[in-house]
């Protein structure tokens, strides 16, 4: 990693921690633990689609495969949390290389296809399944999960535990981008030609990182089940697949800054425009039109602009 | 009823919501032919279709005769509105901020949709009464009839209009070689508004003719729209007649796999069909492999 | 040094219902140049495609250095020492100039998922290694000051020179032009022909697809002419500019 990103992480954790000593409110607290839920699954897709260039509009799928392993294992079996979290990562990495093995040979929109469906597939076995994952009516009464002794029980302790989590993953995964592995998938993402003509084994590398961000979408599908105690099947269906490709690509595809602020954007905006009652599905479709159409590097690339601008002027 | 006619019975109802589905998959296919661009709108031009014919035939009583017409002339000036003033302003367009684009539209239109028509799911009677005519032992619904026929009516103005018009070979050659196509003097700006237009002209009248059947709501183009992706992916993306076998296809497995085994798993017998299919076949049935391959993203 | 490098017999490519290359049959020897002329849709870049794995012949096999290669994926291929340019300059735009050498040296390297991900002291060693040996390509090409910039922002040439630093970079035995000099002025040229020449002499067997017949008759050590996928003639420079069969070829029969 390199001196810039180090800098904006350590600022990023300071803010986190001085968060919710100024904002008190539980309610912005509750509302930044799932910017951080969802920020991990983001940070994991734009692994996938900015770095490597390989879209899955069905990554609901994985969260949700974290959440309801969680939630099957400790709410009806009694297992430990812990123990539930491990196994809802093997089980979603294990899926995902099955799926990635014959899906990422397809491209554009026949990935795009192929990554919808087996979302879809997904969502329905989480319905119809009733005997394992209680059908529509999902599964309640989920423990708490505990951190050396301590059970992460309120908003302000769930805050924390999810965002060490964020900074972590986000750590490793800026490692990995600036690395010989991070290169060779920007590489495929050009061209997978010429990746391959250079001794890149593209496939293998794009099942890999298939599997990795199927890894961040397990993780946050586990902390969701502890978090809000419920799992349904409506949370992990195709719009939220669609929002979470909304979140990396609004927030600027080639960098997984993008993702975490597509993620804040498209978590928080929603709280803020509730007020709007029905009009509300109307600006949310219009903000999302309107940075496309000016902001096409998305939101982070109107920021490097504007700091560029300023750099340029001091 | 015997098990042979309830095949029957669910034979002719796959083909009808698979008339439908192909329909559809022409739209993609029309605008991805042009453009690139699989545009995530087409279910609510559906959508917005069936609703507005209801507008015009229930709510203001208009005929049918009449009705058809200004609804499909709506849709076509819908889709001039979508290109004009959201896909036309992009300056860079990669595929992945057009497929966000069109998802936003796709918001765009639920929202104006649930303002004009609330939430509640509307009725459209159908074009020649309800009484059940026998066939084979099963009972065929009119509707179904007037779905087929129109969907045939419909691919064969098309393939006539791709054929033998000069603004259709237009479209065409820039579906085949969009540069070779500017350099020999055809408007390719103006080949992407138009594909635009028809695109959502022939969603509209998806809309149109399903409405009696499954009833619309402003929340139902997303699952029409993906069902129509899906056969214009399984038929190989941009093939016209691709699209037209895969969608009817689609609708029958969907149907017979709801009857014969379960439905609440009638999606995802379907979507296994498509991944099995795009699994051995990468490009789709009739899609060209080395061809697609070498198509960046 | 008469090696034989590259053995292709009976190779066969056909799309649909085109054959772009027809049962052709020929040999590189170690330490040549060997260049592949022909007019365009001769079928050139196809064989460098089935080379290179790219794509799979429809028919026949090629040995490198006496193992088939035939089936072999892109990826392994070039590991073994076979490397290439475009004809279509095909670089990584959305990386710096010294990023996309590095690319090449990917197959050279070895640091995995685990040792990227968690920074390991092994995996910065090796980038840092890998960036000095990418810097003495770029040098090598001329480019070594350019090293920061998009690649984009380089003139046509120099994409192509761009191109050639990455395909050493992977350390080739057997090098694959195809087209260098189609887009470089006069001067470019000249110096690309004392660049290829400077590879030889580094050992590296080259095969070159160009049009620029001064370039091809100047540096070449042998000639294969294709037409229509098929091989036409074969031979040394000065026997193929006198070939009745190459005049029609490229004047076009009557
Ligand atoms: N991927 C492909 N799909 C279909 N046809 C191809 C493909 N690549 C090459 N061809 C065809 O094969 C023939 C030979 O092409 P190519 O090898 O590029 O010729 P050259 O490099 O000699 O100009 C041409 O007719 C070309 O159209
Ligand atoms: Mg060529």
């Amino acid at each position: 990693m390199d001196k810039k990103n180090s800098l904006t992480l350590l600022i990023l954790t300071v803010c986190l921690v001085v968060f919710p000593f100024i904002v008190t409110n539980t309610y912005y607290i509750s509302t930044m633990v799932f910017v951080g839920i969802n920020g991990i699954i983001a940070i994991g897709l734009s692994l996938l689609m900015g770095c490597a260039g390989q879209i899955s509009i069905g990554h609901a799928a994985f969260f949700g495969l974290g959440a309801y392993t969680s939630a099957v294992l400790t709410a009806k079996l009694g297992f430990h949390p812990w123990c539930a979290f491990f196994l809802g990562i093997l089980l979603s990495s294990c899926i995902a290389l099955i799926i990635g093995i014959p899906s990422l040979k397809l491209k554009g929109h026949y990935l795009a296809m192929a990554t919808l469906g087996f979302g879809e597939i997904t969502y329905i076995v989480f319905n119809e399944l009733t005997d394992i994952t209680g059908g529509p009516s999902g599964i309640g009464g989920i423990p708490k999960i505990y951190l050396a002794g301590y059970a992460m029980n309120t908003d302000i302790k769930y805050y924390f535990f999810v965002w060490a989590f964020l900074l972590l993953i986000l750590t490793l995964s800026l490692n990995l981008i600036h690395s010989r592995i991070g290169r060779a998938l920007r590489s495929i993402h050009d061209s997978e030609v010429a990746a391959n003509a250079m001794g890149v084994n593209t496939s293998k590398l794009k099942i890999q990182v298939f599997m990795i961000s199927a890894v961040f979408g397990s993780v946050a599908g586990s902390l969701y089940t502890h978090y809000v105690t419920f799992v349904s099947p409506s949370s992990f269906g195709l719009f939220f697949s669609i929002l979470l490709v909304m979140m990396v690509v609004i927030g600027g595809m080639h960098s997984v800054w993008g993702a975490l602020i597509g993620a804040a954007l498209l978590t928080i905006l929603p709280e803020f425009l509730r007020a709007l009652k029905d009009f509300e599905i109307f600006v949310y479709g219009a903000v999302l039109l309107l940075i496309m159409i000016f902001l096409p590097r998305g939101l982070i690339g109107g920021l490097e602009y504007l700091f560029n601008r300023l750099i340029k002027k001091v | 009823m015997p098990l042979y006619s309830q095949i029957i019975q669910y034979v002719l109802s796959g083909i009808t919501i698979g008339s439908v589905y192909a329909i559809i998959a022409l739209g993609f296919n029309i605008i991805y032919n042009s453009t690139s661009i699989i545009n995530f709108a087409q279910g609510e031009f559906v959508m917005l279709g069936g609703l507005t014919m209801i507008f015009f035939t229930v709510m203001l009583k208009f005929p049918l005769v009449i009705g058809f017409p200004l609804t499909v002339l709506v849709l076509t000036l819908i889709g001039i509105i979508m290109e004009r003033f959201t896909i036309s302003p992009i300056k860079k367009p990669t595929v992945v901020t057009l497929i966000i684009v069109t998802i936003a539209v796709s918001i765009l239109f639920k929202g104006v949709a649930m303002l004009v028509w609330g939430k509640d799911t509307h009725f459209l009677p159908p074009f020649s009464g309800e009484k059940g005519i026998a066939f084979m032992g099963a009972s065929l619904n009119p509707q179904y009839i007037w779905v087929v026929g129109i969907t045939v009516v419909v691919v064969v103005l098309l393939s006539i209009f791709f054929k033998y018009t000069i603004i259709g070979k237009a479209m065409t050659a820039c579906a085949v070689n969009r540069t070779a196509a500017s350099l020999m003097g055809i408007n390719v700006k103006r080949m992407v508004l138009l594909s635009f237009a028809l695109s959502a002209a022939i969603g509209g009248i998806a809309g149109i003719i399903i409405a009696p059947i499954t009833l619309m709501a402003y929340d139902n183009g997303a699952m029409l729209g993906l069902k129509g992706f899906g056969a214009a992916v399984l038929g190989g993306l941009g093939n016209f007649y691709g699209a037209i076998f895969a969608g009817l296809l689609l609708g029958v497995m969907e149907s017979l796999g709801a009857g014969l085994i379960h439905s609440g798993y009638k999606d995802a017998i379907a979507l296994l069909v498509l991944l099995l299919v795009l699994f051995i076949k990468p490009s789709g049935i009739f899609g060209v492999t080395e061809v697609s391959g070498f198509k960046k993203f | 040094m008469d090696n034989v490098i590259l053995h292709a017999s009976k190779i066969k490519k056909t799309f649909g219902g085109l054959v772009a290359v027809s049962d052709l049959d020929f040999t590189v020897r170690e330490g040549r140049i060997k260049a592949i002329i022909g007019p365009n849709g001769a079928g050139k870049t196809t064989v460098f495609n089935l080379i290179t794995g790219i794509l799979q012949p429809t028919g026949g096999e090629i040995q490198f250095q006496g193992n088939s290669i035939t089936r072999l994926k892109s990826y392994r291929i070039s590991s073994l020492g076979i490397s290439r340019t475009f004809q279509n300059v095909q670089l990584f735009s959305n990386m710096s100039v010294i990023e996309n050498v590095m690319i090449g040296r990917h197959p050279r390297t070895s640091s995995g998922i685990m040792s990227s991900i968690l920074s390991l002291p092994k995996k910065r060693k090796e980038e840092k290694e890998v960036r000095k040996r990418a810097m003495e390509y770029l040098e090598f090409v001329g480019l070594g000051d350019r090293f920061d910039e998009s690649p984009e922002n380089l003139p046509f040439g120099k994409q192509r020179l761009l191109e050639i630093a990455r395909a050493m970079a992977t350390e080739p035995r057997l090098l694959l032009l195809d087209e260098p000099a189609s887009g470089l002025n006069t001067k470019e040229t000249q110096n690309l022909a004392r660049l290829i020449t400077e590879i030889r002499g580094r050992g590296i067997t080259i095969l070159l697809v160009e049009h620029d017949m001064e370039l091809v008759m100047g540096i070449s050590d042998e000639i294969m002419v294709l037409n229509s996928g098929q091989k036409i003639a074969e031979g040394l420079p000065r026997e193929i500019q006198e070939n009745d069969e190459v005049i029609k070829a490229y004047l076009g029969e009557a």
